[in-house]
Parts: structure tokens; C-alpha cells; sequence
């Protein structure tokens, strides 16, 4: 299995590096807080952390990631939807 | 034992709809990163992200064997909670401190994640799960203790300046040593959880003590570099758990984080070692302040620059980080008002390194109605400003240096600057002749057709164009 996930991981980075090439720098800003908020997929551990057995150590640290990560996911989708609203053209 | 275990190699044992729902969502976050592009498909873009997060939550609540409802819908609440007020309070000002803050909950999660996952598996886990925890707690530790501190800087609850001590290089490969030692430990003996906390404390002081040398100007390089290890602790935690969607979400953004940190390393003429491990100052026989600036300093007033104005045909701003710290943003754009209903061509030359994080300087002239098309990159306006009648350069210094084009000796030299000393006329607006984060004297200060309007940059501004008006 480790040696698919690898992979994965490698054509991935690729891929990334592909796209993120063509963003203009202006976008930088939202680029960072919008690959932030990708970055929160964590929050899927998060959830099956969280989601074990009641009073296990799991459950709590689960919690801590899960609020950590919805932080991330929620406040970094938004702000980049709000900053990317303030850029316009010549009327 | 409990389910988690049961389930852990999720691959193999779940429905294939699990995954091929997180494939899905993987797919959506490619195509919306491919939005940013531009900024016409930017806001879409962000929104196919969003909704690949949500079908990739939505099939973890659904696929994934959840025991604990109540505690999932609580942290879900208080996490949107907190993110929400973080996301719609904060000014554009504070735009680099609350992307470091987000950087460190990114490796927060990441690294506690990891710590659930190998206390429940314990002695099961195998060779990939326990190598990958050991990168997961070092890389979440030293993002979120690494954010912590940038954060700190940027909101100015410690001083920005770098904190250098003697043998600071030495302690740093000690404690990375130590972390290398617990995690081939932690390899050895997957049971024993507290070595796993143990990596993570000596990774947190690692995490310290690499940001805390690092100084304001040098902040974009840091952020960028966080946020690059805010993915790759994903990534890892996604080795953890054997899961795709976290491998490739977190590859994603570990690529975006290296891109943005070697444009910035480029846009200074340094190295990333150098950024971090090197101490940048002025060089010992370079020259002094009163050598370059004695009795070359013209000092003028807003309505000198006004009646500049009434001659000119192209006016370029130039701003830096000093325009966010005075917020001088929406009065330069009402002075750029003004001056194009008189006629006047006015454009916006930002240095891929002004202010104090990638793309900063934008964020801030959007939040102000500029227009995108007119703020240019460095490359494309520098063949300009020999034809630029009144170059205005608002709180920036190093990135205007001649001496990075001039003197080889200088501790900017090769640095890629913005040429606003070939402008016609040059108005600096600037509280003082103190020096920029490299610590030495500007020359452009000094230069004939160059003028100091010294004050706060909102208030010269708001000057301006009251003379602009009267005028």
C-alpha cells in the first residue's frame, strides 16, 4: 500500500505545482488562504478521531482536531470568498 | 476494542463509494485552485473548493463509523463558530497575521490527529503509520508553534525585529536531532505514546526557535513556507490514516507553499537557508547614513507635489508595508481618483515582497476599489518609469534601494528592485530618513530629482490631496 500511496503523493505535488504555477500574484493572498483551507481536510482524521469511543483519549484529542480544523476550513474558505469579492476591473 | 481499530485500513474495508466520494472531492479542490488563475474565475474557483470540502465531510459522516455524534455536531459548531468571527471581523491590515493563525490550526489538527490515532493502534501499527506519525507530530508541531510566533510578530504582541542569541544554530540541530532520535523511538516502539508527546514538545521548541530570528521584512517567506507545512502535515496525517483525499489535498497545498516561498526567496536575492539561518544586515565599511544623505535631502511639501502634478501625464505609486501600518490605502485610492479626472494615467508598481505577505500589497488596493489591471508586477512596469513623471513612493524603502542594482557590496545587491529612481520626479513619503529592514541608507533619498515628503503616509496623503483640490 505505501508505495501507491507514494504515488499518489508525488503525482499530486506535481499536479499542484502545475496549477498553482499559473495563479497570477495577485491572487497570492487568497491563494495562501484558500490552499489553507484545502489544507483542513485534516478535519476528515478529525472527525474519525472524534467520532471514537465515549471518555477515550482518542475522543478528546479528536475534539481538539476537529475545532481546530473547522477553524481552518470554515475562517479560510470565507476569508478568501470575502477577499476575492473586493477585487474588480476598470468599470 | 473499540470500532476505529476495526476500520482503520479503510481502503480495503469500507464501500468503494467512500472513496471514490473523497476522489471526487480531491478532483473539486484541483479545479477550484485552477479558478485562481484569474480573478474573474477566482470566486468560483474558491467556491468548488468549498464544496469539495463539504462532500468530503459529508462522506466521512456518513462513511466513516461514527460512535459520538454530539461531540462531531459540537466541535463542529464551536470550530465554524470561532472561523467565522476570525474571517468576517478581521481588517485587510490583518490579513498575514490570520493566515499564519489558520497556517498553525492546520498543523494543530494535523498533529493531534496523529497523537489519537497512534494511542488507539498502539503495537498494531505498522512501519507507514508509525514513520508517518513521527513527520506528522514534528511537521504540525513546528507549523503551529512556527505560526504562533509569526502570528505574534505580525500583531505586534513581540517585537519584529529578529531575536538572536549565540549558538542558536547549534541548539537547532540538537533539537532536531533529538526529534530524529524520538521518532526512530517512536518506529521502534509504537506503544509507547509518550514518546510520541515527547517528539512534540522538543518539535514545538524547534518550531520557536526557527521563527523567533526571523525578522518582519522576511515575513512573506516564512508564511509561505508555513503554509506549505500546514499541507504537508496533512499529507502526512493522510499517510496516517491510509487516507487518499488527505494525501492529495495536503500535496496540493505543500506544492503551493514551496511556490510562493521560492518567488519570494527570488524577489530578494536570497536563499531559503539564509532567510533562516542568516542575519541580514548592513556590512561594517558600507557607507553611513550622513555620507549618503548630508546635505543631499530636500524635504517638500503637499502643495510642491500638487503643482508637480499639474504637469504630469503618468503618476505611479509605489507602496510597502509602511501604507498598511498608516491604512493610507482608500486615500491613495481617492488621491488616484483624483488625479485621473484630471487626465493623469495612474498605475500601481508592487515588488512581489511589499509588505508582509505574498500578494499583500493587492489584497489591500482591492479592499480599496483599485482595479486589478492597474496594479503591475515589477517586471512589467520597471521599462515604465523612465516615461513616469511623478513616481510616489509610500512606505517602502529596501525594495526601492539603487544599491541593490549598484553596489555589489551591499547587502541587498542582485536584489530585483523597483528602478522608481528613473522616474522623473521621485516624492518619498516617509516619517524619517531611518533605514528599512536591511539597516542601511537609501541613496534614492539623496537623489536630485527625488523629493521627501516627511510624515505619516495616510496624513501626507490626505494632504495631497487637499493641495490637489485647492490647486
Amino acid at each position: 500500500m505505501f508505495v501507491l500511496y507514494l504515488t499518489i503523493f508525488v503525482l499530486a505535488v506535481f499536479v499542484g505545482f502545475e496549477v498553482i504555477t499559473k495563479v497570477p500574484p495577485t491572487l497570492h493572498t487568497p491563494l495562501m488562504s484558500g490552499s489553507n483551507a484545502i489544507s483542513g481536510i485534516t478535519i476528515i482524521g478529525a472527525l474519525i478521531a472524534a467520532g471514537a469511543e465515549m471518555g477515550s483519549l482518542a475522543s478528546v484529542l479528536g475534539f481538539f482536531a476537529l475545532v481546530s480544523a473547522t477553524i481552518n476550513v470554515v475562517g479560510g474558505f470565507l476569508v478568501t470568498h470575502r477577499m476575492l469579492g473586493m477585487f474588480r476591473r476598470k468599470d | 476494542m473499540n470500532d476505529l481499530t476495526l476500520k482503520i485500513p479503510g481502503f480495503l474495508q469500507t464501500s468503494p463509494w467512500v472513496n471514490i466520494f473523497y476522489l471526487l472531492a480531491a478532483v473539486l479542490f484541483i479545479v477550484g485552485l485552477k479558478g485562481l488563475a484569474h480573478p474573474r474565475t477566482a470566486v468560483r474557483g474558491n467556491l468548488i473548493g468549498a464544496l469539495g470540502m463539504l462532500i468530503a465531510i459529508v462522506t466521512a459522516l456518513v462513511g466513516e463509523h461514527i460512535l459520538q455524534p454530539w461531540v462531531i455536531v459540537a466541535g463542529l459548531i464551536v470550530g465554524s463558530a470561532i472561523g467565522a468571527v476570525l474571517a468576517l471581523k478581521i481588517q485587510m491590515t490583518g490579513m498575514p497575521q490570520l493566515v499564519a493563525l489558520f497556517n498553525g490550526f492546520g498543523g494543530l489538527a494535523s498533529l493531534l490527529v496523529a497523537g489519537a490515532e497512534i494511542g488507539t493502534k498502539g503495537s498494531f501499527a505498522s512501519t507507514q503509520m508509525t514513520v508517518s506519525t513521527a513527520a506528522a507530530g514534528l511537521i504540525g508541531a513546528v507549523t503551529f508553534w512556527g505560526s504562533l510566533v509569526a502570528f505574534a510578530k505580525l500583531q505586534g504582541l513581540i517585537s519584529e525585529k529578529p531575536l538572536l542569541f549565540k549558538g542558536r544554530h547549534l541548539l537547532n540541530i540538537a533539537l532536531g536531532l533529538v526529534v530524529i532520535l524520538l521518532g526512530i523511538w517512536l518506529v521502534a516502539k509504537p506503544d509507547l505514546v509518550v514518546v510520541y508527546w515527547l517528539l512534540v514538545v522538543v518539535s514545538s521548541v524547534l518550531g520557536v526557535f526557527l521563527v523567533t530570528p526571523i525578522g518582519g521584512a522576511d515575513m512573506p517567506v516564512v508564511i509561505a513556507l508555513l503554509n506549505s507545512y500546514s499541507g504537508l502535515a496533512a499529507t502526512a496525517t493522510g499517510f496516517v490514516l491510509d487516507n487518499t483525499v488527505l494525501i492529495i489535498s495536503g500535496s496540493l497545498v505543500g506544492a503551493s507553499g514551496i511556490i510562493l516561498t521560492k518567488i519570494m526567496c527570488k524577489a530578494m536575492n536570497r536563499s531559503l537557508a539564509n532567510v533562516f539561518f542568516g542575519v541580514l544586515g548592513p556590512q561594517e565599511d558600507g557607507p553611513s547614513a550622513d555620507d549618503v544623505y548630508a546635505g543631499k535631502i530636500k524635504s517638500t511639501s503637499a502643495e510642491e507635489v500638487a503643482m508637480l502634478f499639474d504637469s504630469a501625464r503618468r503618476v505611479v505609486f509605489v507602496p510597502g508595508y509602511g501604507m498598511a501600518v498608516a491604512q493610507a490605502q482608500h486615500a491613495v485610492r481617492d488621491l488616484a481618483n483624483l488625479l485621473e479626472e484630471k487626465g493623469i494615467t495612474v498605475e500601481y508598481a508592487i515588488h512581489p515582497v511589499a509588505g508582509r505577505m505574498p500578494g499583500h500589497m493587492n489584497v489591500l488596493l482591492a479592499e480599496a476599489n483599485v482595479p486589478y489591471d492597474k496594479l503591475k508586477e515589477m517586471d512589467e512596469i520597471n521599462p515604465f518609469f523612465e516615461q513616469t513623471d511623478v513616481a510616489i513612493v509610500i512606505g517602502a524603502n529596501d525594495v526601492v534601494n539603487p544599491e541593490a542594482r549598484n553596489n555589489p557590496q551591499s547587502p541587498i545587491a542582485g536584489m530585483p528592485i523597483l528602478d522608481v529612481d528613473k522616474a522623473r520626479t521621485t516624492v518619498v513619503i516617509k516619517r524619517s530618513l531611518s533605514p528599512g529592514f536591511a539597516g542601511i541608507p537609501n541613496p534614492l533619498f539623496a537623489q536630485d530629482n527625488t523629493l521627501m515628503l516627511f510624515g505619516d503616509g495616510r496624513a501626507m496623503i490626505l494632504e495631497l490631496i487637499r493641495a490637489v483640490k485647492e490647486g
